[in-house]
């Protein structure tokens, strides 16, 4: 029982000390669960990171669930969760709510109006970046301008792009045969 | 179907496909502002600053920010629940019976896949998210807001310099704020 209270306990400490999320959590994670709870060493945490990488989901809470488990079993996977998302819960409930209430002053609109443009300006930094680490080869451009085109221009939901995406995946490492890297 | 049960049935969706991380469930949140009535596109762009802005994993902020803004704080934590599960029953069943998962050829195979999609579902969301908050409709035409459209080219053009790349995100919303009230947006 105490040991799950300490696995929340750290996974709140987490959630709460990292903005952003993903590889920005992997510094946090390190220090909290690899230098000072010596709970896993660092090519385990590592592996958690890879694996929550390349499964469905927030990769925090990937990592999160995997490291709970790996300590306390089911119990502790969830436990971590938990951990990791309650601090959003309660921080943006607060926010949202102060939020709801300012709405109506013009300088909040006209500040609000303001951020948007910069939303976009970092959304497209995103998207950029995330181009240039992910658009490696012809093949990848080429799924990736077929995708562009269902999601922009087609009404098919998003779900289905990714499962075709996926399968075009297997169907290219079959052709490619051994040749894949 | 009652609308709580909506809110799980969609955020559970996200969770179990949108695979990357934070800016991976965007695309699904903006399907969610297309087809329910729970909140405007417009709205999803605050959204999205404020989870930047504030501690915690963004997937998990934009989740509990939806999920307020349609059914208020019970929303808000069912939302944030239901986009987690989907992890913690994959990963359990991983971590309980496939050892070298990532290591696997046709995982590997499926994941080379998705990645350069997930990239572009991920632009198509920018630009609708542009074409809303960047644009006007009137009467069918769209009529560009210039203020925007040049605080948003600045700011990108300064990301691309290294020293300002590694700005904490909520500095722009800062400065984005303040010329949205010295301007007049």
């Amino acid at each position: 029982m105490n040991e799950l209270w300490n696995l929340y306990v750290a996974f709140f400490r987490i959630g709460i000390l990292t903005f952003g999320g993903g590889l920005t959590m992997l510094p946090m994670l390190k220090y909290e669960l690899v230098e000072k709870r010596k709970w896993i060493t660092e090519e385990v945490l590592l592996d958690c990171y890879a694996i929550g990488q390349c499964t469905p989901g927030i990769i925090a809470v990937n990592t999160a669930t995997f490291v709970g488990y790996k300590r306390k079993g089911v119990a502790g996977g969830v436990v971590a969760t938990l951990g990791m998302a309650s601090p959003s819960i309660l921080i943006i409930t607060v926010v949202a709510m102060f939020l709801e209430a300012m709405m109506s002053y013009a300088v909040v609109q006209h500040a609000i109006m303001g951020i948007r443009g910069g939303v976009c300006a970092l959304m497209l930094n995103t998207v950029y970046t995330l181009a240039k680490k992910s658009l490696i080869n012809k093949t990848c451009v080429a799924i990736c301008a077929a995708a562009f085109v269902l999601a922009f221009f087609t009404p098919i939901p998003t779900v289905v792009i990714i499962v075709f995406a996926a399968a075009a995946g297997v169907v290219i490492d079959k052709i490619q045969g051994g040749d894949a890297k | 179907m009652s609308e709580a049960l909506l809110l799980i049935f969609e955020f559970f969706k996200t969770g179990l496909f949108a695979i990357g991380g934070g800016p991976a469930t965007i695309p699904f949140l903006m399907d969610m502002a297309e087809k329910y009535p729970w909140f405007t596109m417009q709205e999803l762009s605050s959204m999205i600053a404020i989870s930047e802005s504030t501690p915690g994993p963004i997937g998990l902020n934009m989740a509990t920010y939806a999920g307020f803004r349609t059914l208020g704080v019970f929303g808000g934590v069912v939302s944030t629940l239901a986009l987690v599960l989907p992890s913690i029953i994959v990963i359990i069943i991983i971590a309980k019976f496939l050892d070298g998962f990532q290591e696997n050829r046709i995982v590997q195979a499926v994941f080379r896949g998705i990645r350069p999609a997930v990239t572009a579902l991920i632009a198509a969301a920018v630009i609708n998210m542009i074409r809303v908050t960047l644009f006007t409709e009137e009467a069918g035409q769209l009529i560009p807001q210039y203020k925007g459209m040049i605080l948003c080219a600045v700011i990108f053009v300064l990301l691309q310099w290294k020293r300002l790349k590694k700005l904490h995100p909520a500095v722009w919303f800062l400065v984005a704020a303040v010329a949205g009230i010295v301007f007049q947006f």
